[in-house]
């Protein structure tokens, strides 16, 4: 079976993020008040075969920590979803059934 | 014998000349390796050099630590062969392990390209090896992703271990404790950010990076001659029992 995966790539918390504080200092210029502990990381979604979906899970954890996430800095949450998508066009995660 | 120097080429490595003319103006001899090449056989040293290897995607270096050519320099390394990572290099031995800790984004998050003023604060390294610590040098650095960051524990234990070789006299860009330089427990990996092959020469401003490279073609000629020998000694019995000559080391290795 083809499984949907999202992963998200984060800072560690503690770890520095410049960019994060910078758009966050940004905001009040653009009327957004009250906007707090904005954090920037990337996401990287894609498709994978597995048998099913624990298995289709344990092979994005091990791309997110071998790969994708530099475990110095960064922490990676992988969502794993079976057709409903976190691609373009194909539903989004909103309303996704998503396993952490 | 002059010294052999591998200088690594990734796809989007793009310091590769400038070391190859900085270690030929200090009598070495460099070549360039194309990163899917799977031997660094015959080289007495390697580099890898600055640039965007496979265009810094995802982060630096996290791609190109599993370029073919990395296995070899981590055989190389662990064989105690002395190996150096300039600027990018330095965020590829970091990703792929080699040396502890990250480069992030530089505080303020501006891409920095100036003269530093640098001290060298220890000698145990082959980039530092002979260098009289204290010792101030200009070198250029010019990076996006150069703080250098690490745990409390890797910190103190760089410290502890004599391990920080360069620190920032007026911090640019963040790193923890002013790190400019670090080596590995055994001093012959060593990951900088600051570029020696752009101070090769008064003309470009500074001859202070021919200072570490000097050092770093030494640590990298002596070990090359008492590898020979070992390599003689471990063959003496084989040749004085079938009388043919022995190899020279360098065609065994």
């Amino acid at each position: 079976m083809r499984f949907d995966v999202l992963v998200e790539v984060q800072l560690r918390s503690g770890i520095a993020d410049p960019e994060g504080a910078t758009i966050e200092r940004a905001l009040p210029a653009l009327g957004f008040t009250g906007v707090h502990s904005l954090r920037v990381g990337r996401a990287i979604r894609f498709e994978v075969d597995a048998e099913d979906e624990p298995s289709a899970g344990e092979i994005a954890d091990q791309l997110a920590s071998r790969l994708l996430a530099n475990p110095v800095i960064e922490d990676a949450i992988v969502h794993v979803s079976n057709g409903n998508g976190y691609g373009y066009g194909k539903g989004g995660a909103r309303g996704a059934a998503e396993t952490q | 014998m002059t010294t052999r120097v591998a200088v690594v080429v990734f796809p989007g490595t793009n310091c590769e000349h400038d070391v190859v003319r900085a270690i030929e103006g200090l009598g070495g001899q460099a070549e360039l390796l194309w990163h899917a090449s799977t031997s660094i056989r015959g080289f007495d040293a390697v580099v890898l050099p600055g640039g965007f290897a496979h265009g810094d995607y995802l982060r630096p270096g996290a791609l190109a630590r599993f370029s073919p050519i990395m296995d070899s320099v981590g055989r190389f390394a662990a064989a105690g062969g002395p190996v150096v990572g300039v600027c990018n290099g330095f965020q590829v031995l970091a990703e792929a392990g080699m040396l502890p800790g990250a480069l992030q984004k530089n505080n303020g998050l501006r891409f920095i390209c100036a003269p530093a003023e640098l001290e060298v604060c220890s000698d145990r390294s082959a980039l530092t090896s002979g260098v009289e610590v204290g010792r101030k040098l200009v070198i250029p650095i010019n990076h996006f992703e150069g703080s250098y960051t690490c745990d409390p524990a890797t910190l103190a234990e760089l410290q502890s271990e004599d391990r920080v070789l360069l620190r920032y006299r007026d911090n640019p860009n963040g790193s923890i404790d002013d790190i400019a330089g670090i080596a590995n427990r055994e001093g012959n990996v060593i990951g900088l950010m600051p570029h020696p092959e752009r101070a090769s020469d008064d003309m470009v401003g500074s001859s202070d990076g021919n200072v570490l490279l000097a050092a770093f073609l030494g640590f990298a000629s002596r070990r090359a001659a008492r590898t020979d020998q070992d390599l003689v000694v471990l063959e003496m019995p084989a040749r004085s029992s079938t009388g043919t000559d022995t190899p020279t080391a360098r065609q065994a290795l």
